[in-house]
Protein backbone atom coordinates (compact mmCIF):
# COMPACT_ATOMS: atom_id res chain seq x y z
CA UNK A 1 0.00 0.00 0.00
CA UNK A 2 3.09 1.88 0.18
CA UNK A 3 3.27 5.11 -2.35
CA UNK A 4 5.67 4.41 -4.79
CA UNK A 5 7.93 7.20 -6.24
CA UNK A 6 9.66 7.15 -9.43
CA UNK A 7 8.01 4.64 -10.68
CA UNK A 8 8.39 6.41 -14.79
CA UNK A 9 10.76 9.30 -14.32
CA UNK A 10 13.74 9.81 -12.63
CA UNK A 11 15.01 13.55 -12.49
CA UNK A 12 19.19 13.78 -11.45
CA UNK A 13 20.77 17.97 -11.26
CA UNK A 14 24.10 17.42 -11.65
CA UNK A 15 26.17 18.71 -8.51
CA UNK A 16 27.85 21.91 -10.40
CA UNK A 17 24.67 23.30 -10.27
CA UNK A 18 22.88 22.03 -7.45
CA UNK A 19 24.29 24.71 -5.07
CA UNK A 20 24.03 27.99 -7.68
CA UNK A 21 20.66 29.75 -5.89
CA UNK A 22 19.86 31.10 -9.29
CA UNK A 23 19.50 27.99 -10.86
CA UNK A 24 17.30 26.45 -7.81
CA UNK A 25 15.36 29.67 -7.98
CA UNK A 26 14.73 29.32 -12.12
CA UNK A 27 14.27 25.11 -11.80
CA UNK A 28 11.28 25.71 -8.82
CA UNK A 29 9.92 28.68 -11.68
CA UNK A 30 9.55 26.73 -14.29
CA UNK A 31 8.14 23.35 -13.59
CA UNK A 32 4.51 23.14 -13.87
CA UNK A 33 4.56 20.00 -11.42
CA UNK A 34 6.56 21.48 -8.48
CA UNK A 35 9.70 18.86 -9.07
CA UNK A 36 12.17 21.02 -7.85
CA UNK A 37 12.28 22.98 -4.67
CA UNK A 38 14.88 25.79 -4.35
CA UNK A 39 15.78 25.60 -0.73
CA UNK A 40 17.99 28.26 0.46
CA UNK A 41 19.93 28.38 -2.90
CA UNK A 42 19.96 24.53 -3.56
CA UNK A 43 18.35 22.73 -6.13
CA UNK A 44 15.92 19.88 -4.09
CA UNK A 45 14.03 17.53 -6.35
CA UNK A 46 10.84 16.66 -4.88
CA UNK A 47 10.72 12.85 -5.22
CA UNK A 48 6.61 12.75 -4.75
CA UNK A 49 6.26 14.99 -7.89
CA UNK A 50 8.76 13.19 -10.24
CA UNK A 51 6.13 11.18 -11.67
CA UNK A 52 4.02 13.76 -12.26
CA UNK A 53 6.86 15.01 -14.82
CA UNK A 54 4.92 16.25 -18.30
CA UNK A 55 7.77 15.83 -20.44
CA UNK A 56 7.99 19.78 -20.99
CA UNK A 57 11.68 20.05 -21.13
CA UNK A 58 11.27 23.76 -19.54
CA UNK A 59 13.51 22.53 -16.84
CA UNK A 60 16.64 21.65 -19.40
CA UNK A 61 16.02 25.04 -21.06
CA UNK A 62 16.40 26.85 -17.31
CA UNK A 63 19.61 25.25 -16.51
CA UNK A 64 22.95 25.12 -18.42
CA UNK A 65 23.27 22.36 -20.94
CA UNK A 66 23.45 19.32 -19.96
CA UNK A 67 23.08 19.99 -16.29
CA UNK A 68 19.46 18.64 -15.61
CA UNK A 69 19.06 14.79 -16.65
CA UNK A 70 14.48 13.42 -17.16
CA UNK A 71 14.93 9.60 -17.83
CA UNK A 72 11.60 7.79 -18.97
CA UNK A 73 11.95 4.76 -17.04
CA UNK A 74 9.40 2.59 -18.75
CA UNK A 75 11.69 3.20 -22.40
CA UNK A 76 14.70 3.75 -21.08
CA UNK A 77 15.24 7.27 -23.07
CA UNK A 78 16.42 10.21 -21.65
CA UNK A 79 15.03 13.64 -22.48
CA UNK B 1 -33.87 19.38 -5.12
CA UNK B 2 -36.91 17.45 -4.08
CA UNK B 3 -39.50 18.76 -1.53
CA UNK B 4 -41.26 17.49 1.72
CA UNK B 5 -45.14 17.91 1.12
CA UNK B 6 -45.89 20.58 3.24
CA UNK B 7 -43.43 22.45 1.55
CA UNK B 8 -44.71 21.75 -2.00
CA UNK B 9 -47.95 23.19 -0.70
CA UNK B 10 -46.69 26.26 0.75
CA UNK B 11 -44.82 26.80 -3.08
CA UNK B 12 -48.80 26.18 -4.16
CA UNK B 13 -50.06 28.36 -1.98
CA UNK B 14 -47.42 31.61 -2.37
CA UNK B 15 -48.70 30.84 -6.08
CA UNK B 16 -52.09 31.83 -5.29
CA UNK B 17 -53.54 28.17 -6.05
CA UNK B 18 -56.14 27.76 -3.07
CA UNK B 19 -55.08 24.81 -0.57
CA UNK B 20 -57.07 23.63 2.68
CA UNK B 21 -56.15 24.67 6.42
CA UNK B 22 -52.78 22.32 6.64
CA UNK B 23 -51.05 22.08 9.62
CA UNK B 24 -47.28 20.89 9.85
CA UNK B 25 -46.18 19.27 13.31
CA UNK B 26 -43.57 17.62 14.84
CA UNK B 27 -45.22 16.54 17.98
CA UNK B 28 -48.21 14.74 18.51
CA UNK B 29 -49.73 17.59 20.85
CA UNK B 30 -48.99 20.06 17.93
CA UNK B 31 -50.91 17.27 15.47
CA UNK B 32 -53.54 17.33 18.32
CA UNK B 33 -53.80 21.40 18.34
CA UNK B 34 -53.92 21.47 14.81
CA UNK B 35 -57.00 18.84 14.19
CA UNK B 36 -58.81 20.91 16.64
CA UNK B 37 -58.18 24.06 14.84
CA UNK B 38 -59.47 22.10 11.81
CA UNK B 39 -61.94 20.94 13.53
CA UNK B 40 -64.13 17.77 11.89
CA UNK B 41 -62.09 14.97 10.27
CA UNK B 42 -58.63 14.82 9.75
CA UNK B 43 -55.80 13.18 7.67
CA UNK B 44 -52.19 12.36 9.01
CA UNK B 45 -49.49 11.94 6.66
CA UNK B 46 -46.31 11.15 7.02
CA UNK B 47 -43.54 14.04 5.68
CA UNK B 48 -40.85 11.88 4.06
CA UNK B 49 -38.95 12.21 1.09
CA UNK B 50 -40.18 8.56 -0.72
CA UNK B 51 -43.57 7.01 -2.13
CA UNK B 52 -45.35 3.80 -0.45
CA UNK B 53 -46.55 6.22 2.14
CA UNK B 54 -50.11 4.79 2.81
CA UNK B 55 -49.13 1.18 2.00
CA UNK B 56 -45.97 1.65 5.09
CA UNK B 57 -48.48 2.84 7.30
CA UNK B 58 -47.81 6.90 7.01
CA UNK B 59 -51.16 7.82 6.35
CA UNK B 60 -54.17 7.47 9.09
CA UNK B 61 -57.22 9.29 9.26
CA UNK B 62 -58.79 10.69 12.52
CA UNK B 63 -61.76 12.03 13.99
CA UNK B 64 -60.89 13.51 16.84
CA UNK B 65 -57.69 15.84 17.94
CA UNK B 66 -56.93 13.19 20.08
CA UNK B 67 -57.18 10.59 17.84
CA UNK B 68 -54.65 12.88 15.69
CA UNK B 69 -52.32 13.13 18.28
CA UNK B 70 -52.42 9.54 19.03
CA UNK B 71 -51.47 8.60 14.89
CA UNK B 72 -48.87 11.52 15.13
CA UNK B 73 -47.39 9.93 17.60
CA UNK B 74 -46.97 6.20 15.79
CA UNK B 75 -46.25 7.91 12.25
CA UNK B 76 -43.47 10.00 13.53
CA UNK B 77 -41.74 7.29 15.07
CA UNK B 78 -42.24 4.93 11.80
CA UNK B 79 -39.44 5.03 9.29
CA UNK B 80 -40.53 4.21 5.36
CA UNK B 81 -37.95 3.24 2.97
CA UNK B 82 -35.45 3.83 5.78
CA UNK B 83 -36.52 7.47 5.40
CA UNK B 84 -37.46 9.02 9.16
CA UNK B 85 -40.36 11.67 9.17
CA UNK B 86 -39.11 15.03 9.35
CA UNK B 87 -42.97 15.44 11.05
CA UNK B 88 -46.76 15.25 10.07
CA UNK B 89 -48.75 17.09 7.67
CA UNK B 90 -52.53 17.18 9.63
CA UNK B 91 -55.03 17.97 7.01
CA UNK B 92 -59.47 18.16 6.98
CA UNK B 93 -60.73 15.13 5.36
CA UNK B 94 -62.34 17.18 2.27
CA UNK B 95 -65.70 16.20 0.66
CA UNK B 96 -64.62 16.07 -2.72
CA UNK B 97 -66.65 15.75 -5.88
CA UNK B 98 -63.90 14.64 -8.07
CA UNK B 99 -60.59 14.44 -8.51
CA UNK B 100 -58.12 16.22 -10.91
CA UNK B 101 -54.95 15.66 -11.94
CA UNK B 102 -52.74 18.98 -12.78
CA UNK B 103 -49.12 19.10 -13.32
CA UNK B 104 -45.81 20.94 -15.58
CA UNK B 105 -42.89 18.58 -16.37
CA UNK B 106 -39.93 19.41 -18.02
CA UNK B 107 -40.17 18.19 -21.97
CA UNK B 108 -36.39 17.40 -22.64
CA UNK B 109 -36.82 16.82 -26.10
CA UNK B 110 -38.80 19.98 -26.88
CA UNK B 111 -37.22 22.00 -24.34
CA UNK B 112 -39.98 24.03 -22.99
CA UNK B 113 -42.18 23.60 -19.85
CA UNK B 114 -45.47 20.98 -20.75
CA UNK B 115 -48.67 21.45 -19.07
CA UNK B 116 -50.32 18.20 -18.32
CA UNK B 117 -54.46 18.28 -17.06
CA UNK B 118 -56.95 15.15 -16.82
CA UNK B 119 -59.98 14.72 -15.36
CA UNK B 120 -59.17 11.53 -13.55
CA UNK B 121 -56.95 12.82 -10.74
CA UNK B 122 -55.56 10.66 -7.44
CA UNK B 123 -54.12 8.33 -9.16
CA UNK B 124 -50.56 7.87 -11.20
CA UNK B 125 -50.74 9.69 -14.33
CA UNK B 126 -48.59 7.87 -16.09
CA UNK B 127 -51.32 4.76 -15.53
CA UNK B 128 -53.31 7.60 -16.88
CA UNK B 129 -51.84 8.16 -19.84
CA UNK B 130 -51.65 4.47 -20.75
CA UNK B 131 -54.66 3.27 -20.04
CA UNK B 132 -57.23 6.61 -21.37
CA UNK B 133 -54.99 8.52 -23.19
CA UNK B 134 -57.91 10.66 -24.21
CA UNK B 135 -58.18 11.49 -20.85
CA UNK B 136 -54.66 13.35 -20.59
CA UNK B 137 -54.94 17.09 -22.28
CA UNK B 138 -50.92 18.71 -22.90
CA UNK B 139 -49.71 21.60 -24.03
CA UNK B 140 -46.28 23.54 -24.15
CA UNK B 141 -45.74 26.91 -23.03
CA UNK B 142 -42.72 29.23 -23.75
CA UNK B 143 -39.71 29.84 -21.71
CA UNK B 144 -39.86 33.53 -22.17
CA UNK B 145 -42.79 34.95 -22.66
CA UNK B 146 -46.15 35.23 -20.46
CA UNK B 147 -47.95 32.25 -19.90
CA UNK B 148 -51.53 33.59 -20.79
CA UNK B 149 -54.87 31.81 -18.93
CA UNK B 150 -56.14 30.76 -22.63
CA UNK B 151 -53.21 28.03 -23.05
CA UNK B 152 -53.83 26.49 -20.06
CA UNK B 153 -57.80 26.34 -20.85
CA UNK B 154 -56.95 24.37 -24.52
CA UNK B 155 -55.13 22.06 -22.19
CA UNK B 156 -58.13 21.30 -19.75
CA UNK B 157 -60.77 21.55 -22.29
CA UNK B 158 -58.89 18.82 -24.58
CA UNK B 159 -59.96 16.22 -21.99
CA UNK B 160 -63.31 17.44 -22.17
CA UNK B 161 -63.95 19.34 -19.07
CA UNK B 162 -66.40 21.96 -19.80
CA UNK B 163 -68.45 25.17 -17.85
CA UNK B 164 -67.74 26.34 -14.53
CA UNK B 165 -65.17 23.24 -14.20
CA UNK B 166 -63.16 24.28 -17.17
CA UNK B 167 -63.57 28.24 -15.69
CA UNK B 168 -62.13 27.29 -12.35
CA UNK B 169 -59.36 24.49 -12.95
CA UNK B 170 -57.88 27.00 -15.81
CA UNK B 171 -56.06 29.96 -13.26
CA UNK B 172 -55.23 26.83 -11.51
CA UNK B 173 -53.04 25.10 -13.92
CA UNK B 174 -51.80 28.60 -15.23
CA UNK B 175 -50.50 29.71 -12.14
CA UNK B 176 -48.65 26.35 -11.65
CA UNK B 177 -47.19 26.74 -14.99
CA UNK B 178 -46.05 30.66 -13.68
CA UNK B 179 -44.63 28.86 -10.65
CA UNK B 180 -42.61 25.83 -12.43
CA UNK B 181 -40.92 28.56 -14.81
CA UNK B 182 -40.38 31.08 -12.32
CA UNK B 183 -38.93 28.71 -9.73
CA UNK B 184 -36.93 27.14 -11.40
CA UNK B 185 -38.62 23.47 -11.39
CA UNK B 186 -38.46 20.08 -12.92
CA UNK B 187 -41.86 19.20 -11.89
CA UNK B 188 -44.51 20.75 -10.04
CA UNK B 189 -47.58 18.35 -9.40
CA UNK B 190 -51.31 18.70 -8.00
CA UNK B 191 -52.79 15.36 -7.35
CA UNK B 192 -55.25 15.63 -7.13
CA UNK B 193 -56.76 18.98 -7.77
CA UNK B 194 -59.83 18.55 -6.01
CA UNK B 195 -63.00 19.98 -6.85
CA UNK B 196 -65.83 19.77 -3.81
CA UNK B 197 -69.03 20.00 -3.06
CA UNK B 198 -69.41 23.18 -2.70
CA UNK B 199 -67.38 23.54 -6.41
CA UNK B 200 -64.45 25.46 -5.45
CA UNK B 201 -60.93 23.52 -6.13
CA UNK B 202 -58.02 22.97 -3.80
CA UNK B 203 -54.95 20.95 -3.93
CA UNK B 204 -55.00 18.18 -1.96
CA UNK B 205 -51.46 16.79 -2.33
CA UNK B 206 -48.63 18.68 -4.17
CA UNK B 207 -45.43 17.73 -5.62
CA UNK B 208 -42.38 19.90 -6.50
CA UNK B 209 -38.78 19.08 -7.60
CA UNK B 210 -36.25 21.96 -8.23
CA UNK B 211 -33.75 21.55 -10.75
CA UNK B 212 -30.23 21.40 -8.46
CA UNK B 213 -28.05 24.04 -10.46
CA UNK B 214 -30.95 26.32 -9.40
CA UNK B 215 -30.54 26.46 -5.69
CA UNK B 216 -28.40 29.39 -6.00
CA UNK B 217 -30.72 31.73 -7.21
CA UNK B 218 -33.71 30.61 -5.56
CA UNK B 219 -32.77 32.02 -2.15
CA UNK B 220 -35.64 33.72 -1.65
CA UNK B 221 -38.28 30.84 -1.88
CA UNK B 222 -35.47 28.18 -0.25
CA UNK B 223 -34.42 30.60 2.99
CA UNK B 224 -36.86 33.04 3.27
CA UNK B 225 -40.10 31.34 2.57
CA UNK B 226 -39.23 27.70 3.06
CA UNK B 227 -36.78 28.11 5.92
CA UNK B 228 -35.13 25.26 4.32
CA UNK B 229 -31.20 25.50 5.89
CA UNK B 230 -28.30 25.87 2.91
CA UNK B 231 -26.88 22.47 4.31
CA UNK B 232 -29.95 20.60 3.95
CA UNK B 233 -29.37 19.34 0.63
CA UNK B 234 -31.99 16.43 0.12
CA UNK B 235 -29.27 13.99 -1.00
CA UNK B 236 -31.57 11.09 -2.42
CA UNK B 237 -29.30 8.78 -0.47
CA UNK B 238 -26.19 8.95 1.80
CA UNK B 239 -22.86 8.73 -0.16
CA UNK B 240 -20.56 5.59 0.64
CA UNK B 241 -17.05 5.39 2.04
CA UNK B 242 -15.63 5.33 -1.85
CA UNK B 243 -17.64 8.17 -3.05
CA UNK B 244 -16.62 10.60 -0.23
CA UNK B 245 -13.19 8.92 -0.88
CA UNK B 246 -13.04 10.04 -4.54
CA UNK B 247 -14.90 13.57 -4.00
CA UNK B 248 -11.75 14.34 -0.82
CA UNK B 249 -9.04 13.38 -3.53
CA UNK B 250 -10.67 16.00 -6.33
CA UNK B 251 -10.97 18.19 -4.04
CA UNK B 252 -7.45 18.22 -2.70
CA UNK B 253 -6.05 18.92 -6.45
CA UNK B 254 -7.15 21.53 -9.11
CA UNK B 255 -5.67 19.40 -11.71
CA UNK B 256 -8.21 17.72 -13.46
CA UNK B 257 -11.68 16.05 -12.23
CA UNK B 258 -12.79 12.91 -11.02
CA UNK B 259 -15.99 11.43 -10.21
CA UNK B 260 -16.93 8.27 -8.59
CA UNK B 261 -20.18 6.71 -8.00
CA UNK B 262 -21.10 2.76 -6.90
CA UNK B 263 -24.94 3.35 -5.38
CA UNK B 264 -26.55 0.20 -6.66
CA UNK B 265 -23.80 -1.17 -7.91
CA UNK B 266 -22.13 -4.61 -7.05
CA UNK B 267 -19.92 -5.50 -9.64
CA UNK B 268 -16.86 -7.36 -10.55
CA UNK B 269 -15.60 -4.69 -13.08
CA UNK B 270 -14.12 -1.77 -12.02
CA UNK B 271 -14.61 1.55 -14.22
CA UNK B 272 -12.10 4.01 -14.80
CA UNK B 273 -13.95 6.11 -17.44
CA UNK B 274 -14.40 9.29 -18.48
CA UNK B 275 -14.71 12.01 -21.81
CA UNK B 276 -17.67 13.64 -23.36
CA UNK B 277 -20.45 11.17 -22.24
CA UNK B 278 -18.23 8.39 -22.58
CA UNK B 279 -19.21 7.60 -18.65
CA UNK B 280 -22.82 6.97 -19.81
CA UNK B 281 -21.98 5.45 -22.85
CA UNK B 282 -19.32 3.14 -21.60
CA UNK B 283 -21.26 1.85 -18.77
CA UNK B 284 -23.98 1.06 -20.91
CA UNK B 285 -21.26 -0.65 -23.15
CA UNK B 286 -19.91 -2.78 -20.41
CA UNK B 287 -23.96 -3.25 -18.57
CA UNK B 288 -25.22 -4.50 -22.87
CA UNK B 289 -21.98 -6.81 -23.31
CA UNK B 290 -23.25 -8.91 -20.02
CA UNK B 291 -20.86 -7.30 -17.70
CA UNK B 292 -21.26 -6.08 -14.06
CA UNK B 293 -19.68 -3.01 -13.35
CA UNK B 294 -18.66 -2.29 -10.05
CA UNK B 295 -18.98 1.72 -10.36
CA UNK B 296 -19.72 4.58 -12.16
CA UNK B 297 -16.80 7.39 -12.78
CA UNK B 298 -15.90 10.39 -14.29
CA UNK B 299 -12.41 11.14 -15.12
CA UNK B 300 -11.30 14.09 -17.50
CA UNK B 301 -9.99 17.71 -17.66
CA UNK B 302 -6.40 16.62 -17.38
CA UNK B 303 -5.85 14.58 -13.98
CA UNK B 304 -2.40 14.56 -12.29
CA UNK B 305 -0.99 11.07 -12.18
CA UNK B 306 -1.78 11.48 -8.32
CA UNK B 307 -4.96 12.03 -8.91
CA UNK B 308 -6.16 9.08 -11.44
CA UNK B 309 -3.83 7.16 -9.13
CA UNK B 310 -5.97 7.77 -6.01
CA UNK B 311 -9.14 7.33 -8.62
CA UNK B 312 -8.42 3.48 -9.74
CA UNK B 313 -7.18 2.72 -6.33
CA UNK B 314 -10.35 3.66 -4.52
CA UNK B 315 -11.85 1.38 -7.44
CA UNK B 316 -9.71 -1.44 -7.14
CA UNK B 317 -10.08 -1.67 -3.16
CA UNK B 318 -13.91 -2.02 -3.49
CA UNK B 319 -15.14 -5.23 -2.53
CA UNK B 320 -15.71 -7.59 -5.58
CA UNK B 321 -13.62 -5.95 -7.91
CA UNK B 322 -11.29 -8.35 -10.27
CA UNK B 323 -10.58 -5.91 -12.65
CA UNK B 324 -10.31 -2.72 -13.86
CA UNK B 325 -11.67 -0.95 -17.47
CA UNK B 326 -9.57 1.93 -18.32
CA UNK B 327 -11.87 3.67 -21.17
CA UNK B 328 -12.42 7.29 -22.50
CA UNK B 329 -13.52 8.54 -25.97
CA UNK B 330 -10.98 10.54 -27.75
CA UNK B 331 -9.38 12.49 -25.57
CA UNK B 332 -8.05 16.12 -26.28
CA UNK B 333 -7.43 17.97 -22.98
CA UNK B 334 -6.45 14.85 -21.02
CA UNK B 335 -3.17 13.35 -21.77
CA UNK B 336 -3.40 9.58 -22.46
CA UNK B 337 0.51 9.22 -20.96
CA UNK B 338 -0.33 10.57 -17.45
CA UNK B 339 -3.51 8.45 -17.29
CA UNK B 340 -1.30 5.87 -18.04
CA UNK B 341 0.85 6.00 -15.68
CA UNK B 342 -1.67 6.98 -12.84
CA UNK B 343 -3.72 3.46 -13.24
CA UNK B 344 -0.70 1.45 -13.16
CA UNK B 345 1.09 3.06 -10.36
CA UNK B 346 -2.10 2.20 -8.17
CA UNK B 347 -2.10 -1.65 -9.32
CA UNK B 348 1.78 -1.30 -8.23
CA UNK B 349 1.07 0.67 -5.01
CA UNK B 350 -1.86 -2.56 -4.17
CA UNK B 351 0.63 -5.05 -5.18
CA UNK B 352 -1.52 -5.69 -8.41
CA UNK B 353 0.43 -6.76 -11.56
CA UNK B 354 -1.03 -4.15 -14.01
CA UNK B 355 -0.98 -6.37 -17.11
CA UNK B 356 -3.24 -9.10 -15.31
CA UNK B 357 -5.60 -6.24 -12.95
CA UNK B 358 -6.42 -3.60 -16.00
CA UNK B 359 -8.57 -5.63 -18.19
CA UNK B 360 -8.46 -3.58 -21.34
CA UNK B 361 -6.81 0.40 -21.64
CA UNK B 362 -8.83 2.26 -24.07
CA UNK B 363 -7.85 5.98 -24.57
CA UNK B 364 -6.91 7.16 -27.79
CA UNK B 365 -5.91 10.76 -27.65
CA UNK B 366 -3.88 13.49 -26.92
CA UNK B 367 0.29 11.39 -25.74
CA UNK B 368 -1.52 7.88 -26.82
CA UNK B 369 2.11 7.14 -28.57
CA UNK B 370 4.11 8.00 -25.20
CA UNK B 371 0.76 5.86 -23.06
CA UNK B 372 1.08 3.23 -25.12
CA UNK B 373 5.21 3.25 -24.32
CA UNK B 374 4.65 2.62 -20.74
CA UNK B 375 1.32 -0.01 -20.99
CA UNK B 376 3.82 -2.24 -23.29
CA UNK B 377 6.30 -1.96 -20.59
CA UNK B 378 3.78 -3.07 -18.20
CA UNK B 379 2.10 -5.62 -20.19
CA UNK B 380 -1.31 -4.01 -20.46
CA UNK B 381 -3.68 -4.65 -23.12
CA UNK B 382 -4.34 -1.21 -25.25
CA UNK B 383 -5.91 -0.36 -28.08
CA UNK B 384 -6.54 2.93 -30.25
CA UNK B 385 -9.44 4.46 -31.52
CA UNK B 386 -9.54 1.84 -34.23
CA UNK B 387 -11.18 -0.07 -31.37
CA UNK B 388 -14.66 1.27 -30.74
CA UNK B 389 -15.81 1.83 -27.09
CA UNK B 390 -18.40 -1.32 -27.95
CA UNK B 391 -15.97 -3.36 -28.85
CA UNK B 392 -13.48 -2.43 -25.77
CA UNK B 393 -16.09 -3.14 -23.32
CA UNK B 394 -16.55 -6.34 -24.37
CA UNK B 395 -13.16 -7.40 -24.21
CA UNK B 396 -13.13 -5.65 -20.86
CA UNK B 397 -16.21 -8.01 -19.91
CA UNK B 398 -14.61 -11.11 -21.61
CA UNK B 399 -11.49 -11.02 -19.41
CA UNK B 400 -13.16 -10.76 -16.22
CA UNK B 401 -15.32 -12.88 -16.92
CA UNK B 402 -12.69 -15.30 -18.08
CA UNK B 403 -10.99 -14.74 -14.94
CA UNK B 404 -14.15 -14.92 -13.16
CA UNK B 405 -14.88 -18.87 -14.65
Amino acid sequence: MATQNKVFIDVEVDSSVAGDAAVAAKLEEVCPVDIFKNADGRVEVVDENVDECVLCKLCLEAAPAGTVHVRKLYDGTEL
Amino acid sequence: MRFFEFEARKIVELAGIPVTRYGFCTTPEEARAAAAEIGGPVVIKSQVLTGGRMKAGGVKFADTPDEAAAHAEAILKLEINGHMPRGVLVDPKAEVKQEYYAGVVWDGTAKRPLMLFSDMGGIDIEEVARTHPDHVGRGHVSNLFPIPDFEAKQTIAATGVTGSQLNRATPILARLARLFRENDMTLAEINPLAELTDGSFVALDAHMEMENEAVGRQKRLLRKELQIAEDDTREVYEHSEFEENVAAIDAADHRGVIQGKDHGFTGNLGLVIGAGGGSLTLTDAVRNQGGKPANYSEIGGNPSVAKACGLAKEVLQKDGVEKIAVMMSIVSNTRVDIVARGVIKACLELGKDPGETIAIFRIPGAWEDEGFKILDRYGVEYCDRSVSLWEAAGRAVAKVQGATA
